[in-house]
Order: C-alpha cells, then sequence, then structure tokens
C-alpha cells in the first residue's frame, strides 16, 4: 500500500482544486506512475485533441515506490499527449520533486483546461493553491527557483517549473526540477506553457508509510542495494563515469552517430568522454567533472555536477555560469557533440547548461541543430535565415549561439525550436530529419546496433532509447549478450525490453537499476510495499498491458503502422562507412513482421482482438 | 567503547537514504523532513554535506533544559531527549550552537539524534561510507593515515 491513494485534480479554467481517492481498482493492473497516468489520461482526453489547446490534460505521478528507502525510489513522470509526436508522452525525471509530492501525501496531480493567467500551483501537505505567476512568466528555470524559494521563505520547498523556451513555444521544452533534473522529453513543458502554468512547488511533511510488510520491505530493498553495488555499471562505472562512460564504448563498436546521422564513428569522442571530463583542464588545472550525485534515495549517483572553464568563450564575462550545475550525460555529450560535430567539452557543458536553464531538451535540440547544420552546408538555408551565424559542423561557435537563441525562441531560435522535421519540411529537406513520429533520434545508431532500431521505430513516443534499450543486451551483455549486427531474435528482444520498461517506470524506480536488476529483484520490494501479489511475471504482464494501451492510444490519435518507421538514411541511403558496422544499414523490415506478430498485433501493427482481451484491455481499442 | 558518528562530505552524493532510515527509525515513515541527520546541498560549489548532533561532552541543549528532559546514555554518548518529559520550551534549540535540536510541530517536543541507541541508521544506510560508527578515540585515524601515506615513497602510496 505504498501509495498515498489521493489524487489532486486541478482545473486550471475554472481555478478549482479537488481532492479524490486514487483509482486503486487501475493502480491493481497498471501500477503507477507510467502506467496508471496513462490510464487515467485515455480515460479523460481525446486522443485526437489538440496538444496544446485546452482538452489536453497533463498528469504529474509518482509511483508506489517514490519517496521509500528502495535505491532510486524518487522518480516521477509527466504524461500528457505531445505537441512534439501527436503520441502519448511520458517524461521521466529524478531529482527530488517525486519525493516531495508523495510527503506532501498525493500520488498524482491532474492539471486540465487552460488558466486565463500565469499561475504556478503551491502544494503544502493537504493545502494546495494556484497562486499568481505573472511575474515568474519570462523568467529562466534558474530565476523562477530562486524566486519561489525566496517568496516563500522556504529553502527547503522543491520546485519544478519550466523556462522561457517552453513559453516561446520550444516544440521540445521539458519540466525542470531541482534547477538541473529533466522531465524532458516530447514537449511536456511546452503543454505545461499551453496552460499558463509555470511551476509546482511543494513542501511535503507528512512521511511516506503504509508500507505493507515493514521488515520485509527493509530486507529487500537491502538485497536491492547490494545487488546494486556489487555490480560493475551501477556499482562502478555510473558512479564514476556517469552515462558517459559509454561515450568510447558506443563509438567503439561503430554505433555513434555523427553529423546528423550521416556517419557512425565519432572523431572528437574521446575529447567529450566521461574519461575527458575527469582530466584537469590546461587554464585552472580542474576538471570538467566536480563530483557525482544522486537523485532521491539512488545508490548509484551518476549524475554529473560540473563546470565551464571561466575563460572559455561561451562564458567569458558570465559570471552566473561559472559555477557548478548538471553536467554532461552521454545523450547530451552525443547529440550537442558528435551529432554537431563538436568535439569543445566546455561548448557542450555551456549548451547543456542553457537546455536546464530555460528547460528543452538537449537531445532534440543536438539533433535538431545537427539538421541544421547539414541544411547549412548543403545551401538549404543561409545566413539570411539565420541572420549571419555560420552554421557548419563542428562549430562550438554555432552550437553555443543556437542554444541561447532556443533558450528565448529569438529569431532562427524560433526555428530551430520547431525540432528536425518541422525544420527539415520548412525547408524542403524532410530527408535531413531523423526523427521517428517527428522525435529525433537519442545516441545509439540503428545501422550499428540492429535491434536499437526495432526499438526506435516502434517506440510509442517516438524516437527514444528508454523504451526498450536494448543496448543492454546488444553492446553491454545484459541480461544476455545478443550480437547487434544481427537481426534475429530482436522482435522478442525488443518486446521483453520493452514490456520490462514499461513496469519499471510505473514502479516510481529508475530505469537505469536495470542494468543490474532484472524484475526478479524488483518485484520483491514492491510486493513488500505495496498489496497485489507483485510478481516478475505479474510486472512482465503490466508492462505489456502497459504498452498496448499506449500504442491504441495512438492509434486513436491517427498514429499508425505506418508511421513504425526509420529515416530513409538509416535503412537504404547511407550505409556504415567505418566501424564494425561497415556497410550496414537498419534492416527493419526484416524485424518489424515478426515484431507484430511476437507483440500479437495484425500485419498493420494494431493489437488484435485476442490480445487486447488477454491484457484486459476494451477489445475494440480506444475510441476517438 | 564508546563510539562517534564521523563524517566525511567529500563521500557524500546527496542521495538522502540517510535521512529516511532516521525518519524511519524514529517516527516509522520515511520523512526526510523529520530527519535527525540533514544533508545540505552546495549547489554552486557542487557540494553535499551532512550534518548532525555531535553530542557534546558538556551539552548545551541538557544544561539549558529546565525540567531535565534532556539526558546522558552512558552505554553510547549520546544526550537523548526524555519525550515524556519535554515540555517543548525550546530553550535547548536556542542553546545549541549548531542547531541539531529542533521542535516538532506535531508531537510539541523537541527531537535530536540519540544515536539509535548505539546502532545508527543512518550509518548503516549511507551507500558511500560518508558516515561511519567509529571508535570515539580515532576519529580522525583515517584522515591521520591518508595524510601518512603522503610520506610513503611515490610509487608504493597505496593509502
Amino acid at each position: 500500500m505504498a501509495w498515498t491513494k489521493n489524487v489532486l485534480r486541478v482545473n486550471l479554467t475554472k481555478g478549482t482544486i479537488k481532492h479524490e481517492p486514487l483509482n486503486m481498482e487501475w493502480a491493481m493492473e497498471y501500477l503507477g506512475q507510467r502506467g496508471l497516468a496513462t490510464r487515467y489520461l485515455v480515460e479523460e482526453i481525446d486522443p485526437k485533441c489538440d496538444a496544446l489547446g485546452t482538452d489536453n490534460k497533463l498528469i504529474m505521478t509518482t509511483g508506489p515506490l517514490t519517496g521509500t528507502m528502495a535505491s532510486t525510489g524518487g522518480r516521477y513522470s509527466v504524461v500528457t499527449k505531445s505537441p512534439l509526436t501527436g503520441a502519448i508522452a511520458c517524461s521521466n525525471s529524478g531529482g527530488f520533486i517525486g519525493n516531495e509530492i508523495k510527503n506532501a501525501g498525493w500520488d498524482m496531480i491532474i492539471f486540465e483546461g487552460k488558466s486565463p493567467k500565469p499561475v504556478y500551483l503551491y502544494i503544502e501537505n493537504e493545502k494546495a493553491e494556484l497562486l499568481p505567476a505573472d511575474d515568474l512568466w519570462g523568467k529562466s528555470v534558474w530565476e523562477a527557483d530562486e524566486m519561489l524559494h525566496k517568496k516563500h521563505q522556504d529553502p527547503l520547498l522543491r520546485v519544478a517549473t519550466i523556462g522561457r523556451s517552453a513559453e516561446q513555444g520550444c516544440l521540445y521544452a521539458g519540466v525542470i526540477n531541482d534547477l538541473h533534473r529533466a522531465a524532458g522529453r516530447s514537449g511536456v513543458g511546452t503543454v505545461m506553457a499551453s496552460k499558463n502554468l509555470k511551476a509546482l512547488a511543494v513542501r511535503g511533511t507528512k512521511g511516506v508509510g503504509n508500507i505493507r510488510d515493514p521488515m520485509g520491505f527493509m530486507k529487500a530493498t537491502q538485497a536491492g542495494k547490494k545487488v546494486l553495488a556489487d555490480n560493475a555499471v551501477t556499482g562502478q562505472g555510473l558512479p564514476k563515469l556517469g552515462t558517459q562512460v559509454l561515450m568510447n564504448v558506443i563509438n567503439e563498436i561503430g554505433a555513434m552517430p555523427t553529423r546528423n546521422m550521416l556517419e557512425v564513428q565519432f572523431e572528437g569522442s574521446s575529447k567529450i568522454s566521461g574519461e575527458a571530463m575527469t582530466e584537469p583542464r590546461a587554464s585552472d588545472g580542474k576538471a570538467n567533472l566536480t563530483t557525482n550525485a544522486a537523485c532521491f534515495g539512488c545508490t548509484i549517483a551518476c549524475g554529473r555536477i560540473s563546470t565551464i572553464d571561466q575563460g572559455h568563450f561561451s562564458v567569458q564575462n558570465k559570471p552566473q555560469y561559472w559555477g557548478n550545475s548538471g553536467g554532461l550525460e552521454y545523450e547530451a555529450a552525443w547529440a550537442l557533440g558528435s551529432d554537431c560535430g563538436v568535439d569543445d567539452l566546455d561548448a557542450l557543458t555551456y549548451a547543456n547548461f542553457l537546455c536546464n536553464e530555460d528547460g528543452f531538451d538537449p537531445i532534440s535540440f543536438g539533433s535538431t541543430v545537427a539538421a541544421a547544420m547539414e541544411l547549412f552546408e548543403t545551401g538549404a538555408i543561409t545566413t539570411k535565415e539565420t541572420g549571419g551565424m555560420e552554421l557548419k559542423f563542428g562549430s562550438a561557435e554555432a552550437l553555443a549561439w543556437c542554444a541561447e537563441k532556443v533558450a528565448i525562441g529569438e529569431g532562427f531560435g524560433k526555428d530551430l525550436g520547431l525540432g528536425s522535421r518541422r525544420l527539415c519540411e520548412k525547408y524542403g529537406k524532410p530527408e535531413f530529419s531523423m526523427t521517428v513520429k517527428s522525435q529525433e533520434f537519442p545516441a545509439y545508431d540503428p545501422r550499428g546496433i540492429q535491434g536499437m532500431g526495432l526499438a526506435y521505430a516502434t517506440s510509442n513516443r517516438g524516437a527514444c532509447h528508454l523504451r526498450g534499450y536494448t543496448v543492454a543486451s546488444e553492446v553491454l551483455g545484459i541480461p544476455v549478450k545478443t550480437d547487434p549486427l544481427v537481426t534475429d531474435g530482436k522482435a522478442e528482444l525488443v518486446k521483453a525490453f520493452q514490456d520490462a520498461t514499461a513496469a519499471v517506470d510505473s514502479a516510481g524506480l529508475c530505469v537505469f537499476t536495470t542494468f543490474a536488476w532484472t524484475l526478479e529483484d524488483i518485484a520483491p520490494q514492491i510486493d513488500a510495499a505495496c498489496e497485489g501479489g507483485w510478481t516478475a511475471e505479474k510486472l512482465m504482464e503490466v508492462g505489456e498491458r502497459i504498452w498496448n494501451m499506449e500504442r491504441d492510444f495512438n492509434i486513436a490519435a491517427g498514429i499508425t503502422g505506418k508511421d513504425d518507421n526509420l529515416p530513409k538514411r538509416l535503412v537504404k541511403d547511407i550505409k556504415a562507412a567505418t566501424g564494425p558496422a561497415k556497410g550496414r544499414v537498419n534492416d527493419l523490415d526484416k524485424m518489424l513482421p515478426e515484431y507484430y506478430q511476437v507483440r500479437g498485433w495484425t500485419k498493420e501493427g494494431v493489437p488484435t482482438a485476442e490480445t487486447r482481451s488477454r491484457l484486459g484491455l476494451n477489445p475494440k481499442g480506444i475510441a476517438a | 567503547m564508546l563510539k562517534s558518528l564521523q563524517i566525511e562530505p567529500e563521500k557524500c552524493t546527496g542521495c538522502l537514504q540517510c535521512e529516511m532510515a532516521c525518519s524511519y527509525e524514529a517516527t516509522g515513515m520515511f520523512n526526510p523532513s523529520k530527519s535527525r541527520i540533514k544533508i545540505f546541498t552546495f549547489h554552486e560549489e557542487g557540494r553535499f554535506v551532512p550534518y548532525t548532533c555531535t553530542q557534546c561532552t558538556e551539552a548545551w541543549c541538557m544544561h539549558a533544559c529546565p525540567v531535565e528532559a534532556i539526558v546522558i546514555n552512558h552505554a553510547t554518548g549520546a544526550k537523548e531527549v526524555l519525550a515524556d518529559v519535554c515540555v517543548g520550551c525550546k530553550v535547548c534549540t536556542i542553546a545549541c550552537p549548531f542547531g541539531t535540536v529542533n521542535f516538532d510541530q506535531e508531537t510539541h517536543v523537541v527531537y535530536k539524534c540519540d544515536l539509535c541507541g548505539g546502532d545508527p541508521e543512518c550509518a548503516k544506510a549511507c551507500p558511500t561510507q560518508a558516515i561511519t560508527y567509529v571508535d570515539a578515540d580515532h576519529t580522525g585515524l583515517e584522515r591521520m593515515r591518508a595524510h601518512a601515506a603522503k610520506n610513503l615513497p611515490h610509487d608504493s602510496a597505496k593509502a
């Protein structure tokens, strides 16, 4: 019973706030967080609604283990319909806001409608009120966070807020909490801005209790922590180098998308790697990395806390960027770095700071800049469109400039805020857009890791590594090693990863635990905390149910099997020129039909009535 | 042998496992707001610092208490609050130079670290050994060792 069983419903149009009990029948079927909030969303909105219109809703949601001693038990998610993709969006974040929401006594906050004026939601345990945010509107994440702490005179207040990029309509704006943790993908922050909702400020002092079997829970979570500590990835690699431990590894296997995915290896990768972040720099002898940092309850602590060289061109005479803040994760380092051909570690760190300061997704941003650079290099855009800036691959100045423009939605920054697909279409080169369902790719080239191609193509929120991370198996051998260049068996592998991840995302835990944990490690922790008899098998079933529900939402929204594709560049036009995957494209066509079959879907990619019934979903799908 | 909590901030990641363990032991809930040990984040500096009661020998809080609600546990050296004696006058919270005695709005009495009766949960929960429970006579032992190691010939220095 680790749910608080309380939901806060905020109607922004009317300015009303209601308390209601959590639907426990759904909690038994969808667990919490991603699964449960999506169940609510599916019930309450028309999948065809305008993502930025008043009919869309935005749900901030915790999982049953959020706020407990389970390692990484501090996660929360923002669930809504995405303005970038038109598909379901669920963006997960760590930091400390999830724990605070739970400590205030809430499993979930549902925002509906649109406020006539800018507001923020202030929660202090049972007390919740909408307060004017006219003074916060137009401020960055960092400014708004500081203003809210001052206003409430509460250093322990936790804040999640949007930055100026969201207010300016950037379609990949996120919701930033605790200054540098992000519900980053799919434009969930843009939806928040469309509702005139600037921030959530929470203080919770009620505590999280309601543990079904307290002794068993302490034992199970203790065992879980030991597994994480003893594992080479979660016990050593991630705390030491962060997710950036992957930079050199992925480059070596020839799966490092480079210069808008024209190439699969980046000559500058060692200069922007996790190892490079620990090396003393020439100017002041300090390393880019100051320390690692944990999110709430996390015993892995992969977070990076970094500084920029004060003499670097990007921060000269800008002391506000001289202190420590959230440093480069692998995805950001890749998108800002190799995908743009930039090997300047300080420039990447600066761009990453700006992504946090004004709340936009570094993956989609970097990938969109990469597309803009290709547009520029091929003459599809010129300095006329950019306003004078030469957007050349490898230009650290151009990257920093782009980040500054997107942050405030100024000039060419407006175009960049459209995302890669809309940008490339606008300038007549749709083939330059490296996206699936309009969302930009993350840092694994599907020519070098075949299974990831299928995972991207079928991901319910568009191209994403966090919906089915077969890299674990294909590169790292977790839980078993498969060959990254082989397509056989990848359909089953992708399905298994997708379903297991959906369950983990619904528990309040971080998916990075699964470098070490299987569902056999996770189930006893959930089961000791919650009623419902949670086994690994049940979690897989819940995961599969969630996956199919999300799929049905997308189908009802008009996104179908024909959208399960990859850009031509990756399946036909450009073969990997170097590395172990030399000569390869992604063989999606070999894997996709098999995947549909394994899923129990029709040849068109629609869940059959039998599959839906087996999972307890409406046999007819979701009515649009 | 008397033991003390030893805190090494440079090892802290700011995960708050200690705050959860502390509050759970004291209140039966995972509730960082009720933790006797607190982690302070210095964002600009990139540092996390755990802080709690050091169990002063001549404890200001104990001497200030007008109703003798703070007593020494001779087995552990901890200064413990007798909740049923405390009248909530808060004088101890003023007397403590370090701020580690605090008033609880719900119970109306003060609370502070009591070393969990000699088996501190914070130290057990800390994943990085930033908080340890060690021989009170030798809380500096590891630091001494680290400095001593600096005197070794360079190639054999494995502290």
